[in-house]
């Protein structure tokens, strides 16, 4: 057992250990999947991070049998806070769960494999870049997904357009009609206050090759955090058009705004 | 039957050379590599020959072959210098090709490697046969390899009635294997780069030379990964090859090729240069479309194949 696997069985309380043994993931001997997830690390992490979603943002998950069982499913999010928060609570809920608990993959930033250490660890808990052959192959192995198809629009947005959508892209649908996969869309409400952004320093984010850097609190705020997973949506693998699969994205966008909507009258307070 | 094996004093032919006698067939075992023993055993007949050049046809002329299993490539740890192994990698590999139609082979297997796809941050997993090869974009020390893919593209396109089948192995390893990455895991000391563990994919050569029996048996003309299930950071096969680790910076970039192009000039070596984006990034590929085709399936696992470098270091201390 390497130092890392022993922090990490010193760190995973034993309820902790009983519960990820329900969790299925193909791994290959070395521990690892294609994309570098290691199973240990992801359990770790989830250990290190339940506190943060426990106690400091109190996330409350609502409809989260939503997620199948078992099988392939993307689940599509509204993006905000600056930082992937959203990603990371909506992982550890589906991992948290007390049936049928599983580990998430998801759709990260270009950018982000080129940063040292953060990279790996990344795709060591289940982040992957977000390209479409890598969200192919792991419907195909029968992964669940998390992908925010407002990508950087809706994680840099700022404040005073807190839980407007940004335009989607369409790539998410296209894959769930090819790959008759369900779609679980989920309203994110409490992320976007964790870090109010004022404003976008444009220059500097384009000097540093990063898509925003926000003026903003330096660590994110404990305000609370509603997941709300509705029904699962799924779409014919047709020959539609990209104006009929884009109207198709549309009911996708309805939903989630009505997700966030039913968040915003649950929540009683901010913090 | 008679088989051309090009590379013969490779240790891969070597496997696939036995493997052959023991099916039955005759082989003509072809090599370019100085003080060797011919291997003239039963059913072999070697020639130490540079197909480059005009000569070689002669080994043509005195042998009916019928199939050419082309694995003798030379490689950056073999000559440095880019343009000679442009020379003989390409240029070779189209006399081959050339004399193999005039010839009358019916079939060919070319050795490639899972390096055309090129190391790149932005590369999905699981690479499948139709990616691109970017290679040669990212170091001029890869253009033959690339090169040497196009040509015998053509060839297939051209010339279907030459059954060609192309191999793009995963990281080769095992005994006496002599390939850059190999000898990385040789070292009693190895560098890897600061906050980066690629995933990678090996095959032990033995699985490998069975890999390209399995093809030339198969005789399914195509493009094919080759790669079992099975993947592992950079830094945890070095640790399970039993090597030190040393850390070398990776920002900024221009400081890792520095240390890698500086290196050999203090007697050093630390590490090519052309294997940077490699020690960086992942080239993860698919291999299922083989072990389909082929129903092969490698007897060594990750931590299987690299205990042999592990355990050559400890019979070294043990003296």
């Amino acid at each position: 057992m390497g130092l890392q696997a022993k922090l990490a069985d010193l760190l995973i309380p034993p309820e902790l250990k009983a519960h990820f043994d329900k969790v299925e993931k193909p791994v290959g001997d070395a521990g690892y999947d294609p994309w570098g997830f290691k199973l240990e690390n992801a359990k770790a992490g989830m250990a290190a991070f339940r506190w943060v979603h426990d106690k400091y943002f109190r996330v409350q998950s609502y409809g989260i049998e939503n997620i199948p069982a078992k099988g392939r499913a993307l689940v599509i999010a509204n993006h905000g806070g600056q930082l992937p928060m959203d990603g990371l609570m909506i992982g550890m809920a589906i991992a948290m769960r007390k049936e049928n608990p599983r580990f998430v993959r998801a759709m990260i930033e270009r950018f982000f494999p080129t940063v040292p250490i953060l990279g790996n660890w990344l795709n060591s808990v289940g982040a992957v870049i977000g390209d479409p052959v890598n969200c192919e192959k792991m419907l195909e192995r029968e992964e669940v997904i998390v992908v925010f198809p407002e990508g950087a629009r809706g994680a840099g947005k700022l404040y005073k357009d807190a839980y407007q959508l940004e335009r989607f892209g369409n790539g998410f649908m296209r894959l769930a009609m090819e790959f008759d996969a369900p779609i679980i869309p989920v309203g994110v409400v409490g992320n976007e206050e964790t870090m109010p952004a004022v404003a976008n320093i444009k220059p500097l984010a384009k000097l540093l090759g990063v898509p925003y850097v926000p003026v903003a609190p330096p660590v994110p705020l404990p305000a609370q955090m509603h997941l709300n997973f509705g029904e699962a949506m799924r779409f014919p693998n047709d020959d539609a058009s990209e104006e009929e699969v884009a109207a198709r994205v549309d009911e996708v966008k309805a939903a989630i705004n009505g997700l966030i909507a039913k968040g915003l009258k649950e929540r009683e307070s901010i913090f | 039957m008679e088989i051309m094996v090009t590379g013969a004093a490779g240790t891969l032919a070597k496997h696939v050379i036995d493997q052959l006698r023991d099916a039955g067939h005759s082989v003509v075992a072809c090599y370019f590599r100085d003080a060797l023993e011919l291997d003239n055993r039963e059913r072999v007949t070697s020639y130490r020959v540079d197909i480059t050049k005009r000569g070689f046809e002669d080994v043509f002329r005195n042998h009916k072959i019928q199939a050419v299993l082309h694995l003798g490539r030379i490689t950056t740890t073999q000559d440095r210098r880019a343009n000679r192994r442009y020379a003989s990698n390409v240029d070779g590999t189209r006399k081959l090709l050339e004399l193999s139609r005039k010839y009358g082979v019916k079939q060919m297997v070319i050795l490639s490697t899972y390096f055309v796809y090129g190391a790149s941050a932005y590369n999905p997993a699981l690479l499948d046969e139709e990616a691109p090869l970017k290679a040669s974009v990212l170091d001029k020390n890869l253009i033959d390899m690339v090169e040497l893919e196009n040509l015998a593209h053509i060839h297939m396109f051209q010339y279907p009635e030459l059954h060609i089948t192309i191999l793009r192995p995963a990281n080769i390893v095992g005994p006496h294997t002599q390939n850059g990455l190999s000898l990385q895991l040789s070292r009693e000391a190895t560098p890897y780069l600061l906050g980066f563990n690629p995933m990678m994919q090996f095959v032990q050569v033995e699985d490998m030379a069975d890999a390209v029996i399995a093809s030339f048996k198969g005789n399914k003309p195509g493009i094919y990964n080759v790669a079992a299930e099975d993947w592992a950071g950079y830094q945890d096969a070095l640790r399970m090859a039993g090597c030190g680790m040393i850390p070398v910076p990776s920002i900024p970039p221009g400081l890792t090729n520095l240390i890698a192009d500086l290196s050999p000039k203090v007697g050093l070596n630390a590490f090519p240069r052309y294997l940077v984006p490699y020690m960086k990034y992942p080239v993860v590929i698919d291999g299922s479309k083989f072990t389909e085709a082929f129903d092969w399936q490698p007897k060594y696992n990750i931590e299987q194949a690299l205990a042999y470098y592990r355990d050559k270091k400890q019979f070294k201390r043990a003296g």
